[in-house]
């Protein structure tokens, strides 16, 4: 078994939290989850199925919009978007994101960009997976500070989506909304549940001995150094380059 | 052209990405019109950063602010702690239902999510109704029309006419349709009428919403301009840089590197 690079371990969950979707969208800034999604098209291609549809906002190559920013939302909140990524200055134990600020709105201590689309697409994408790789507890409250996206809604209010998932630089959480709240799935190599406990400031449900995170084999391992990171290259390039790198002193 | 703008209008500007008229910016300040009100469409980054650093701007109507790869948009974020803006937190479609409800002279439009957001708990002007087409029931959010003064954003081209091209970029249209005034650069201006030929025709939006149009090569610098030239992404890092205080954006600001290299 090769040595593979924690961001291949990120990359190849996301493929495999994606399986069986449509149409995936992916954040402009965000190559880890493209990558995922660009694995899984290729892995599905490679077995003479159908690969999902990609879009990523702002890229003018991955982008099949012609009725400029509202159409990705109008597209999602008619049931074409299946899967998004959502990220979080704050993320907390019930799923709750905040994108816009630590500390007393509106004059927060800390202001970070804004909700951008999150206060919509978390209530009508079916497949939310949330994605931070800085696991600390300064990221995952207790409870956030500001409310950009509800992790749930009270039954009444319509609700076709929502998150399904955390992937952090540690491990992987399973969301269940009937809590509601996260479940440790699996642990990535080199932690441990201890070390998430620590990273974590909220309560979660665990294994006594978590699995750990199920690494990718030697032919998905090819197919992502080779396909994956030539194509996710045209839009990452700075991002491809890096990873290569990277891989060049674990080969050598 | 900045002459249109009077104090305590609401601007609508458009994403970074979509073509920003940052050749207005200058012009903007320089005219000097305050109490200005922003509306993102969905979201701002340099041209808004620069306008709230340069004290022309009273509230922030937006999903997000940011300098995309280059960090945070660090006037908007100074003058937001200080309290010296107001801001008007949003969400992506929230903003373009805003614009479409004015754009079919609509006085709101009904918008599924933001129910339980701290979004919509600060924001007044936003309704919950109950849905009167279900059997009881089913809250759903009023966005009340989004009618702005003024409209600015830069495109490759425009003809002799005051036909503008705005290719796919079908939020620029939506914000012309919503506003009294709608300023447009443009790389150039062509000789032929844009409506003549159906291939154009499609992403043209018409003289009849366009009050102005002035030719700046290059207005979207240091943004990029689809179709025509990328971002100068090492410009806008050193806006980033010099904005982080008071004094060095006042420098960035004065210093004649605002034209395009």
């Amino acid at each position: 078994m090769a040595e593979v690079l924690p961001r291949e371990v990120l990359i190849c969950t996301i493929a495999r939290l994606l399986d069986g979707v449509r149409h995936v969208a992916v954040g402009a800034s965000s190559p880890i989850p493209a990558a995922g999604a660009m694995l899984l098209r290729a892995m599905k291609e490679a077995s003479g199925a159908v690969g999902p549809r990609i879009s990523i906002l702002g890229s003018v190559e991955h982008n099949f919009f012609t009725n400029g920013s509202a159409e990705l939302f109008d597209c999602a909140g008619q049931g074409r978007i299946d899967a998004f990524f959502l990220g979080g200055g704050q993320i907390d134990g019930l799923g709750n994101v905040n994108l816009v600020g630590a500390g007393d709105y509106p004059r927060s201590s800390v202001r970070w960009p804004g909700s951008f689309g999150s206060a919509y697409l978390y209530f009508v994408v079916p497949r939310v997976i949330l994605f931070r790789e800085e696991h600390t507890p300064r990221v995952f409250v207790e409870k956030v500070d500001f409310i950009s996206a509800p992790g749930v809604s009270p039954d009444g209010v319509f609700r076709s989506g929502g998150p399904i998932a955390l992937l952090t630089g540690k491990g992987l959480f399973h969301f269940d909304k009937t809590r509601p709240g996260f479940e440790l799935e699996s642990v990535h190599p080199g932690h441990d549940l201890a070390e998430i406990k620590e990273a974590t400031g909220f309560r979660f449900e665990h294994d006594a001995e978590p699995r750990q995170t199920v690494l990718p084999d030697r032919a998905t391992l090819d197919l992502l150094r080779g396909r994956v990171f030539d194509e996710l290259a045209e839009t990452y390039p700075e991002f491809a380059a890096q990873m290569r790198r990277e891989l060049g002193t674990v080969d050598a | 052209m900045a002459k249109h703008i009077k104090p305590g209008m609401r601007l609508a500007l458009p994403v970074d990405y979509a073509g920003v008229s940052m050749a207005m910016t200058q012009p903007i300040i320089e005219h000097g019109a305050g109490d200005l009100d922003l509306v993102c469409v969905p979201t701002g980054g340099l041209q808004v950063d620069q306008l709230v650093g340069a004290g022309l701007v009273r509230t922030v109507e937006t999903s997000a602010v940011s300098l995309g790869e280059a960090g945070g948009a660090p006037r908007f974020n100074a003058a937001a702690k200080d309290g010296a803006v107001r801001l008007k937190d949003a969400t992506c479609p929230a903003i373009h239902a805003g614009l479409m409800a004015a754009q079919k002279g609509s006085p709101f439009m009904p918008l599924r999510g933001l129910i339980g957001t701290d979004l919509l708990r600060h924001r007044d002007d936003w309704r919950v109704v109950d849905n009167p087409l279900a059997d009881g029931g089913d809250p759903i959010v009023l966005i009340p029309a989004i009618k702005p003064d003024v409209t600015i954003f830069h495109v490759p081209m425009a003809d002799r006419f005051g036909n503008v091209w705005i290719g796919r970029r079908r939020e620029l249209a939506a914000m012309a349709y919503a506003s009294r005034i709608t300023l447009v650069t443009v790389e150039r201006i062509v000789e032929q009428n844009l409506l003549a030929d159906e291939m154009s025709a499609a992403g043209v939006l018409p003289a009849l919403y366009v009050t102005a149009v002035g030719r700046a090569p290059k207005g979207a610098w240091p943004y990029g301009l689809w179709g025509e030239y990328p971002a100068d992404s090492a410009e806008i890092a050193r806006y980033a840089k010099a904005a982080r205080t008071a004094d060095g954006f006042s420098a960035y600001m004065a210093r004649a590197q605002m034209e395009p290299a």
